[in-house]
């Protein structure tokens, strides 16, 4: 699949239901779809990329996977969280960032530029190639997370970064997660499940050791993270304490320390919008999707 | 102009009258931001204390179906904060309270009229910075950082102010008060909160900000390199970021800049380098160190005639003087300065500041560089006096060539300083009717009225029944 930005508008069109389908790694958030909502995939593949700029132009329907072997392949990679078959576009649609965040930010500080087909079938771009602009309005940020509701995406522009020297995992049983984030400077993980903590750091090897040699806990090499509960929670970091004191009877839970994500089984309850939050999102809906085509019975808010 | 009484009475009703202003001096001097825009003036200056009271404000202008401008500092380089004639200007700057410093979450919560370097001074305490640090620090405030969504030097590295920004607490033209954001990571809904960073005071007013506080790194190594010409510090500087090494900073001045600011400030820049990059390298010791070899060895191999690396906080720190006081040393050159801040890609830095220097010749105009190289970020600063007959039309000629190299480059309109009204006729040449109407949309969701800061940052035009017309007078 390797359509073109102009192939892909044309397939989106000017009218009825439709949606775009990336790797359906994340398809159930926002809620099911109406039946006989259309399917439209996004290009694939990466367009440019330039190392010196540390940017990338790739297809929204490109799998994480291959372009992240693009980039590999030069000493790079974006913060883009990696799953089997998730695309870019789904990636950034759906918003969730990796459990990298707390040492690599949130996704949508990644993306430069977007393409996007609006409900009139049309090609929009928003934002721009640089590492630096503020030209205009931040149509990236809006559109990372929107879930297809206010566009489609079509091709992006992302912030590329240096593949770290040194990358490792470490288990610290017992651990408390406060003393930890003191003692360490911007690990790329802090993970805790209310009784052990998991520790992800990255940078020089000899930064690395120093770090795990001044932790002020035991700090054990493990391959990677613990098993994640499918559930994502965003809560105030300040609570993830509260959260996961007394937790449910057996429930296994981890918490990204410092970032405020729960990993559990049970699901988030709803959350319910500021009534002048509601309406704004109401207004933006009518904005950029009038007759309400894109992706009907999905929603951003319950 | 006649003053609308019932406007002011109910203005007066709404705050402390002492706080409502309407002396001629003050319209005049907030009919205008540090911009070369001028303006008619606003029909009243208003000084609110709390969010209660900008509500207040922006229902007042609302009833009266007239324009509202928020306004910081006033340290705005592109119009931003320039008032359409009779608009309400509501100036933040009595709100300056430090909500709260949460050390161990790392976030703190200010209002709009903080300035930047005050922010930075309470947390530094703490072991915590804020990332963005516009050179006008000492000056600029938070809620303008959020209206233009600033940058700085140290921005290179961990990005401009939108990355900085958790929440806020705004007040929505409609008048209603709600939070944007939350403290919480994935919060539900459409990213408003990143709609909102850089608008510019066209989607609502920021009442209070939680900033997102950075560790201050254990380990900082400044390096001062110099070069015979432009182009090969240019080139050193490409070839930096192609080795995979992002700085903390990457900042250079050129040419004559570097006399300026060694009169007025003493920094130790040689006088006759062709150009001066301030390389900034930050974290942990061992990274750090690498990182200054590299430094040290690109800069060599792309003709540096001389490398320094800082041995004293007092030598780092009266670079980086030297650095941030450029603007101000202009002043020594001529008494008028226009700049646009064009982003390029890297690699054709040196090509562009060939081209630049070209225009403002075939100008016959003295242009200086100064400007965030590690990002692309230009600053060509156009000096002249505008009592010289005849000079802004060269100068504002030169400046619509600069803008249409870089963007034949590859580059965009701002990295840093917003659109405002001196940019915003710009913005068709790097966006399409369609681009344009998209951004119309989302700003007419924010703001169904059009009384928020019309006539900024998008041209006339970009929506059905654009009838915001550009203030008399204005030079844009």
């Amino acid at each position: 699949m390797n359509r073109t930005l102009e192939d892909f508008a044309h397939a989106v069109g000017p009218e009825g239901p439709v949606t775009v389908v990336g790797g359906r790694t994340r398809w159930e958030v926002g809620g099911p779809l109406q039946p006989g909502v259309r399917e439209v995939r996004a290009p694939s593949g990466v367009v440019t990329h330039e190392p010196s700029e540390m940017t990338v132009r790739a297809g929204a329907g490109t799998t994480v996977a291959d372009l992240h072997a693009v980039l590999g392949a030069v000493g790079q990679t974006t913060i883009l969280p990696e799953q089997a078959g998730s695309t870019i576009g789904g990636v950034l649609a759906v918003g969730h960032s990796g459990i990298e965040r707390l040492g690599w930010g949130p996704v949508r500080d990644a993306v430069l530029e977007v393409r996007l087909v609006n409900a009139d079938g049309e090609l929009v771009k928003g934002g721009g190639p640089t590492v630096k602009n503020v030209s205009g309005y931040d149509l990236p940020r809006l559109f990372v997370g929107s879930l297809g509701l206010l566009g489609l995406l079509g091709e992006v522009v992302l912030r590329t970064r240096p593949l770290p020297r040194c990358r490792r995992w470490y288990h610290a049983p017992g651990a408390r997660p406060a003393s930890l984030r003191a003692a360490l400077y911007r690990p790329l993980s802090l993970l805790w499940d209310g009784t052990d903590c998991w520790v992800q750091l990255e940078g020089h090897p000899d930064d690395v050791e120093a770090q795990v040699a001044t932790a002020g806990a035991v700090l054990v090499p493990v391959p990677g993270p613990p098993p994640l509960p499918p559930q994502r929670w965003s809560i105030d970091p300040a609570s993830v304490e509260a959260a996961l004191t007394g937790p449910p009877e057996g429930e296994v839970c981890v918490a990204e320390y410092g970032v405020g994500v729960l990993h559990r089984h049970q699901a988030p309850p709803p959350v319910v919008p500021d009534p002048a939050v509601g309406r704004l999102h109401q207004r933006l809906r009518a904005a950029f999707d009038p007759t309400g085509r894109f992706s009907p019975g999905r929603s951003v808010l319950p | 102009m006649t003053v609308p009484a019932e406007l002011l009475a109910d203005l007066c009703a709404a705050l402390d009258p002492a706080r409502v202003h309407r002396e001629p001096t003050e319209i005049a001097l907030y009919a205008r931001d540090a911009s070369l825009t001028r303006a008619g003036g606003p029909v009243a200056v208003c000084f609110p204390v709390d969010t209660a009271e900008v509500a207040a404000c922006v229902r007042v202008a609302r009833s009266h179906r007239c324009a509202f401008v928020a306004r910081g500092a006033g340290t705005g380089l592109a119009g931003g904060a320039v008032p359409v004639e009779g608009a309400v200007v509501i100036v933040l700057t009595k709100m300056d309270r430090i909500r709260s410093i949460d050390v161990a979450r790392c976030v703190a919560w200010v209002e709009p009229g903080v300035l930047n370097l005050d922010l930075n001074r309470a947390v530094a305490p703490h072991g915590l910075r804020f990332a963005p640090d516009p050179s006008s620090q000492q000056a600029c405030s938070i809620g303008g950082n959020v209206a233009n969504n600033s940058g700085g030097p140290h921005c290179l590295a961990e990005g401009v102010t939108s990355a900085h920004v958790l929440a806020m607490e705004v007040v929505l033209p409609t008048g209603e008060v709600t939070v944007l954001g939350g403290l919480d990571p994935d919060p539900a809904g459409f990213d408003l909160r990143g709609s909102f960073v850089g608008s510019e005071g066209t989607l609502g007013i920021a009442t209070a900000v939680a900033v997102r506080l950075l560790p201050l790194p254990p380990c900082v190594r400044t390096v001062l390199a110099t070069f015979g010409d432009v182009a090969s510090a240019a080139n050193a500087v490409s070839a930096v970021i192609a080795e995979g090494l992002v700085p903390a900073a990457l900042e250079m001045l050129a040419g004559p800049m570097i006399g300026a600011v060694e009169d007025f400030v003493h920094a130790g820049f040689p006088r006759e380098a062709g150009a001066v990059l301030l390389a900034e390298v930050d974290g942990m010791p061992a990274a750090t160190a690498e990182a200054v070899e590299v430094l040290l060895r690109v800069c060599g191999e792309h003709g540096a005639s001389s490398v320094t690396v800082a041995t004293t906080e007092e030598q780092r720190a009266l670079w980086w003087k030297g650095r941030k006081s450029a603007f101000g040393a202009v002043a020594r050159i001529a008494p008028n300065y226009y700049l646009h801040d064009t982003v390029v890609p890297r690699s054709k830095l040196a090509g562009v500041l060939e081209q630049v220097d070209a225009i403002a010749a075939a100008h016959g105009l003295q242009v200086l560089h100064v400007f965030h190289a590690g990002d692309g970020n230009l600053h060509p600063l156009l000096v002249f006096d505008a009592r010289t007959p005849g000079v802004l039309e060269r100068v504002h000629a030169a400046g619509d060539e600069i803008v249409a190299v870089s963007l034949a480059a590859g580059g965009v309109l701002s990295g840093e300083h917003g659109i405002g009204l001196e940019k915003r006729n710009h913005m068709a040449s790097m966006f399409s009717p369609t681009d344009l109407d998209a951004q119309a949309r989302l700003r007419d969701a924010f703001d169904p009225d059009g009384l928020a800061n019309p006539t900024k940052i998008l041209p006339a035009g970009s929506r059905c029944g654009d009838l915001q017309q550009v203030p008399p007078g204005v030079w844009v």
